[in-house]
């Protein structure tokens, strides 16, 4: 393995470059690409009557309810899905797996058009539910199910069956072996997931926009009142409400975050 | 030796002599998503006159709003062609237009459309009327005013339409609060609110005339009705200020109101600037037309009615839950 | 032995509504009229070109995100400094813009005026790929983080006692370990910059020919009613998906495979 022909160095010292670098590298990237411009976002800001108007809170409540719904979804199916396509075997699975990242590489419009066809007033399977809330719901749970089951399918790559067999050796329940041995492994990655799909759900704009109808008070996410404060001209208004919207979605990631540490906390 | 200085002179003679004969001109159109393929089939047609000889083009085609907010923020614009004047104006503010742009025959306007009425096959509700709009279970769809420009052209209508049947302004309003109630779906724009009505959605479907006609050649199921009262809308075109290329701007701007080009745009579904050129085409004339001077100009419309905070639809959306 | 059973139907089941019913519409939408008219309409030569702006795009975004995304999680989980704890919340922040307003602050800070304006960004390529580098940051920093906190520190820490470098340690003890989520990661962070539109549409300027990618091209030709060229572009989107995830899943090891 250490094939090194020095005599052998302390570990700290030789190491004290590695953790500087990487926190530098990437604190400057993330500066860079993200900071900086929601720095401009924020410098811009000016009239926070766009997101304290009544129309804008109930944007804002439909919004953070519909997400954190979705987020709550994904973590039970997202889970759910990477099991069967890690654990179990059935024909075809390679293919579905391959099909899993696709409401991702989908231009959100062809999402928005695919799910009133066929989720619509012509639905060919009957199920009607465009331009209501459930609408919305449906349409952050197509752009966010790539999430939780990526996060959580190469964790459950890793994972040592060992304990599993032990547990099952030991006369546990399939139940009880996941709820004690797989669950706390795959938990931070499952909050992971969330964290991503309640994000990306605050943020999701172009499939939600079709089928919602966009109804102030009943069914305008927050991203389309935006929008629309954007092209009425109040740009200092929009970015006003974004920086809010920021504000609610850090928090509650912080939070996630906070979930995790707490779930963790017996570990190492 | 003397030959080749002969040679290089003549060769450095070229160019400046070929320079001074017709100069390549790269003009840079910025303009709103519909007339694309109307404008498509009008620059071949240009380049084919004397003055578009060596024009070229870039060409740069989206929602009216946003195109005007990135050619205020930079987007390089010889020729900025916008589906409502209020686009054009926030570039004068911004000293990216003249002020005098709409100072012509034509007052800046390259083509011209109304509001129709978008309705089921055979229009079973028979709604010709904005009154007939109001008529129990009629449902609406219409873009949302606020995140599409293009649709602030419908409420104006609507609330035009009102004043001619005789209302008062404070009953024009009140109309549209109750018009407002009949809306089902306020999709962010015309194109998505076309897809959401033959989606099936809704009774009628507020669009414009052009826009309309255009789904029709495109074999889209598409039956509009005209009512007697609408709007007349009028599309501006204008020479940016930080053009470069004015001369030869100014030269298509010309050629755009020429009967040949407006005959292209008449055959795209655009009612054309000039007389003469609708031969064979059906543009029927309505009775109670009017234009935005009718309802006050663009200026008074934007801060009384699409004041986001203070406008008249800004309160009737607000009104609408909560 | 019911309880893998109910676990796959369900799971199965969510995927077909949510994810076999749409992806199928959009393969019917494509050759409802059969193969040529699709495979006309994604050769025209609009079409190659916008499909050669994604794919420069891409070609930048997602390397660039990989290796933060990795040198990331390493800072985050493995060398706990002041502010990790942010540091991680702040980088699942670009999500949580919707796509007009990451344009908007684009051009705030690029555009006409902006605090860096005046350079030739925005409007051109150089903009377009700075949206999709924002949309599509969080996707390698959340797969591996997880991997990272799983596999602990044990097995570094003894590469380290026996002499390793930093550099030595990452690559025979901590990649091999990360290899999958990382793969992961580069197949989310290529899907979401193909697939991305509304930022990249404020900042391109739409100039045709030159600025569009294959998603504004897709909008280009729905406004046209172009059905079948819409849906086919999007067809060659996911296409590109598919095949990253294959490569992705191609270049692990035999010996991982379960």
């Amino acid at each position: 393995m250490a094939a090194s022909a020095e005599a052998l160095p302390t570990p700290r010292a030789r190491r004290s470059a590695a953790p500087g670098l990487a926190i530098g590298l990437s604190t400057l990237y993330l500066s860079l690409i993200v900071l900086l411009p929601l720095a401009a976002l924020a410098w811009h800001a000016h009239g926070w009557d766009a997101i304290t108007s009544p129309q804008a809170v109930s944007a804002l409540k439909l919004t953070v309810v519909a997400s954190l719904v979705v987020a709550l979804i994904n973590a039970v199916a997202g889970t759910a899905i990477a099991w069967t396509l890690v654990r179990d075997r059935f024909f075809g699975q390679s293919f579905v797996n391959a099909l899993v990242d696709l409401p991702f590489a989908l231009p959100t419009i062809v999402a928005g058009l695919t799910l009133l066809a066929l989720y619509g007033p012509k639905s060919p399977a009957g199920i009607d539910v465009a331009f209501t809330r459930w609408a919305i719901l449906l349409a952050l749970l197509f752009v966010t199910l790539p999430f939780v089951v990526r996060t959580v399918q190469p964790v459950l790559l890793e994972l040592d069956t060992e304990m599993e067999d032990a547990a099952a050796s030991l006369g546990a329940s399939r139940f009880a072996t996941f709820r004690r041995v797989i669950l706390p492994n795959i938990l931070p990655a499952i909050l992971s997931g969330v964290a991503l799909a309640f994000a990306r759900a605050i943020g999701e704009f172009g499939a939600v926009v079709l089928i919602s109808g966009n109804l102030p008070f009943k069914t305008e996410v927050v991203s389309v009142y935006v929008f629309g404060r954007i092209e009425s001209g109040d740009s200092g208004g929009a970015a006003a409400a974004s920086v809010v919207i920021l504000a609610l979605s850090f928090g509650v990631l912080l939070a996630i975050g906070g979930v995790r540490r707490w779930t963790t906390r017996h570990d190492r | 030796m003397r030959r080749i200085s002969f040679t290089l002179i003549l060769a450095l003679a070229f160019p400046a002599l070929a320079a001074g004969a017709a100069r390549d001109t790269k003009l840079s159109l910025v303009a709103y998503s519909t007339p694309r393929e109307a404008y498509g089939q009008l620059i071949p047609a240009f380049q084919k006159t004397a003055a578009g000889n060596g024009v070229s083009f870039s060409q740069s085609y989206g929602a009216s709003g946003e195109q005007s907010r990135a050619v205020a923020s930079g987007l390089d614009a010889d020729l900025v062609a916008f589906s409502l004047a209020p686009d054009i104006t926030s570039l004068v503010q911004k000293k990216l237009v003249a002020k005098n742009w709409a100072n012509d025959k034509w007052h800046g306007m390259v083509t011209r459309s109304v509001v129709v009425f978008v309705v089921r096959d055979g229009n079973p509700k028979k709604l010709k009327t904005w009154n007939d709009l109001l008529k129990p279970g009629v449902q609406i769809v219409t873009p949302n005013p606020f995140t599409s420009g293009g649709a602030r052209w419908n409420v104006m209508a609507a609330y035009g339409g009102a004043l001619r049947a005789g209302k008062t302004p404070k009953q024009a309003e009140t109309y549209l609060a109750q018009m407002w109630k009949h809306v089902v779906a306020q999709p962010a724009s015309a194109r998505e609110g076309l897809q959401t009505f033959l989606a099936g959605r809704g009774d009628v479907f507020l669009a414009y005339e052009n826009e309309a006609l255009f789904a029709q050649q495109k074999g889209q199921p598409v039956q509009f009705v005209i009512p007697k009262a609408t709007i007349l809308i009028e599309n501006p075109i204008a020479v940016t200020s930080t053009s470069k290329n004015k001369p030869q701007a100014q030269a298509f701007l010309k050629y755009l109101r020429t009967k040949p080009a407006q005959r292209i745009f008449a055959q795209n579904g655009y009612r054309p600037v000039v007389k003469g050129v609708t031969q064979g085409l059906n543009f029927p004339n309505r009775p109670q037309l009017f234009t935005i001077k009718y309802v006050g100009g663009w200026a008074k419309v934007e801060k009384k009615f699409f004041d986001p905070r203070t406008g008249v639809m800004a309160r009737i959306q607000a009104s609408s839950g909560g | 032995m019911i309880g893998k059973y109910v676990v796959r139907f369900a799971a199965l089941g969510y995927l077909a509504v949510l994810l076999a019913a749409p992806v199928g519409y959009v393969f019917w939408r494509t050759f409802r009229h059969g193969f040529w008219p699709a495979w006309h309409a994604v050769t025209t030569p609009d079409a190659v070109h916008a499909l050669k702006v994604t794919l420069i795009l891409v070609a930048i975004a997602v390397p660039a995100n990989t290796i933060f995304g990795v040198l990331a999680a390493l800072a985050i989980v493995r060398h706990r400094f002041p502010g990790s704890g942010i540091f991680n919340a702040v980088v699942d922040l670009p999500l949580a813009l919707s796509p007009v307003v990451v344009g908007l602050a684009l051009l705030l800070l690029y555009g006409r005026g902006g605090w860096l304006g005046g350079h030739h960004v925005v409007f051109a390529l150089p903009g377009m790929v700075l949206a999709t580098m924002f949309v599509s940051l969080p996707f390698v920093v959340r797969e591996v983080v997880p991997v990272l906190r799983e596999i602990g520190t044990e097995q570094e820490q003894a590469a380290a006692t026996l002499g390793a470098s930093a550099v030595q340690t990452f690559r025979r003890v901590t990649w091999p370990a990360i290899r999958w989520a990382t793969a992961y990661g580069v197949v989310l962070t290529t899907a979401r910059a193909l697939g991305e539109f509304g930022a990249v549409s404020v900042v391109s300027g739409r100039l045709q020919g030159q600025t569009e990618s294959l998603t504004l091209y897709v909008q280009d030709r729905y406004q046209a009613f172009d059905e079948v060229g819409a849906y086919a572009s999007a067809v060659v989107l996911a296409l590109i998906a598919v095949t990253t995830l294959i490569l992705m899943t191609a270049l692990k090891p035999k010996e991982e495979t379960r």
